[in-house]
């Protein structure tokens, strides 16, 4: 005869908490993604579907691989440090499908006044044209080339 | 094996690092990019900015960013000649299609781009009730889009307002410093369309970045420092006005 004539009752109690816990680690292991916890108190693949996003701007590097031509051009200009996509927009498409996707030539009147445009808030030193006295009804190209634009009067460059 | 009690406990420790080593799974998949070799931030000169507004069209076409939303804007301080606690501010549209010429004369006219800090201690991150927004190992605070439940915690939180709601995903949304990109060797879309280099990626864990040669030689702020955030977005030539 043991100690405690009522043991039964103890191990049913038992079994109710083990089954618990069973439960309880079955359930957080179904519950909780995978990932949860990989780099921190979050869910990795969060990283991984952020990361996966297409790419829109391909980068200069990109264009200058298949354009040295013009790389060589600009590159002794005023506009060196520009960018191709700042003008031309985002040419992913056209980087990864250059013979079906073609870029669209920017307009010329509305982008250089875009940056070129007489603004107070604009650094003193950079250049600004009230566009309509400086071009009268000229578009810009017509004196200036975009990928070297001269800054002297006429702009032979 | 016999172990006595002094035994165990000395073992615990060992046991717990391996559990931890068990739980933490497989180390990150992409092979060429490290996340615990970079830490992310940018440099934004106000001395360059001429508020063209490029980087706000960039960030809306490399990310989808809806009509009327900004991940990046670009804001027009005109700060009086006495007036200086008070600057009036004005960003039409977020700068997404260039600023008109104002009629305001005299005073101290500038610039301010503006975006997601990535603070090392943000203040959004702590506040969201679900988990859903974190910082990434390189430092880069990003939202799972997947928890996030939609409540704008964090969007009140932020004290910079760079945070906004998405109309349609019914989620936070806020810049991820292109971490699609940058991941990649790119430079973010509002830094590859800058066509004046305002705007400078920097990755402070990398002793070849361009950033630390010239934070070496300039002063520069970041945005609110009282609040110690621990921003990672350092203006240089930073009016004091600029709130």
């Amino acid at each position: 005869m043991s100690k405690f004539k009522d043991s039964a009752h103890l191990i049913r109690l038992a079994g109710v908490f083990v089954l618990g816990i069973i439960a309880f680690v079955v359930l957080r292991a179904a519950v909780i993604p995978k990932s949860f916890g990989q780099y921190g108190p979050y869910r990795g693949d969060a990283l991984r579907e952020i990361t996966s996003r297409p790419i829109a701007f391909a980068g200069h590097e990109t264009c200058e691989g298949c354009h040295p031509d013009v790389l060589e051009i600009k590159s002794k200009g005023a506009h060196a440090h520009v960018n191709c996509e700042s003008c031309h927009g985002p040419q992913g498409k056209h980087a990864d499908d250059p013979a079906s996707v073609k870029p669209v030539r920017p307009e010329v009147a509305k982008l250089c006044v875009r940056c070129h445009a007489e603004n107070i808030a604009k650094p003193s030193g950079f250049p600004q044209v009230n566009a309509k006295e400086h071009a009268q009804g000229q578009q810009c190209n017509t004196c200036h080339k975009p990928h070297s634009p001269g800054f002297d009067a006429g702009g032979k460059k | 094996m016999n172990l006595n009690r002094r035994q165990v406990l000395m073992l615990l420790p060992a046991a717990a690092v391996a559990w931890d080593f068990l739980v933490a799974g497989t180390p990150e998949d992409a092979p060429n990019y490290k996340m615990t070799e970079h830490w992310w931030g940018m440099l934004l000169d106000i001395t360059k900015c001429i508020g063209c507004g490029s980087c706000v069209r960039a960030c809306a076409m490399e990310n989808d960013v809806p009509d009327g939303y900004f991940r990046t804007w670009v804001e027009r301080y005109h700060v009086d000649d006495w007036h200086i606690e008070n600057p009036s501010v004005d960003s039409p549209n977020g700068g997404k299609d260039g600023f008109p010429a104002s009629d305001v004369k005299g005073g101290k006219n500038f610039f301010v781009p503006k975006l997601c800090n990535h603070c090392t201690d943000s203040p959004c991150t702590q506040v969201c009730p679900v988990g859903a927004t974190f910082h990434s190992p390189d430092g880069v605070v990003l939202i799972d889009q997947n928890y996030c439940l939609g409540c704008r915690y964090c969007i009140q939180a932020c004290p910079y307002g760079c945070r906004f709601f998405h109309p349609e995903k019914q989620v936070a949304e806020k810049c991820t410093l292109c971490y699609h990109r940058i991941t990649k060797g790119l430079t973010t879309a509002c830094c590859e369309s800058c066509p004046t280099g305002a705007r400078q990626l920097a990755d402070l864990k990398n002793p070849n970045d361009p950033i630390h040669a010239f934070l070496k030689s300039h002063t520069v702020q970041v945005l609110k420092p009282h609040l110690a955030t621990g921003a990672k977005m350092f203006y240089n030539g930073l009016d004091g006005s600029v709130r």
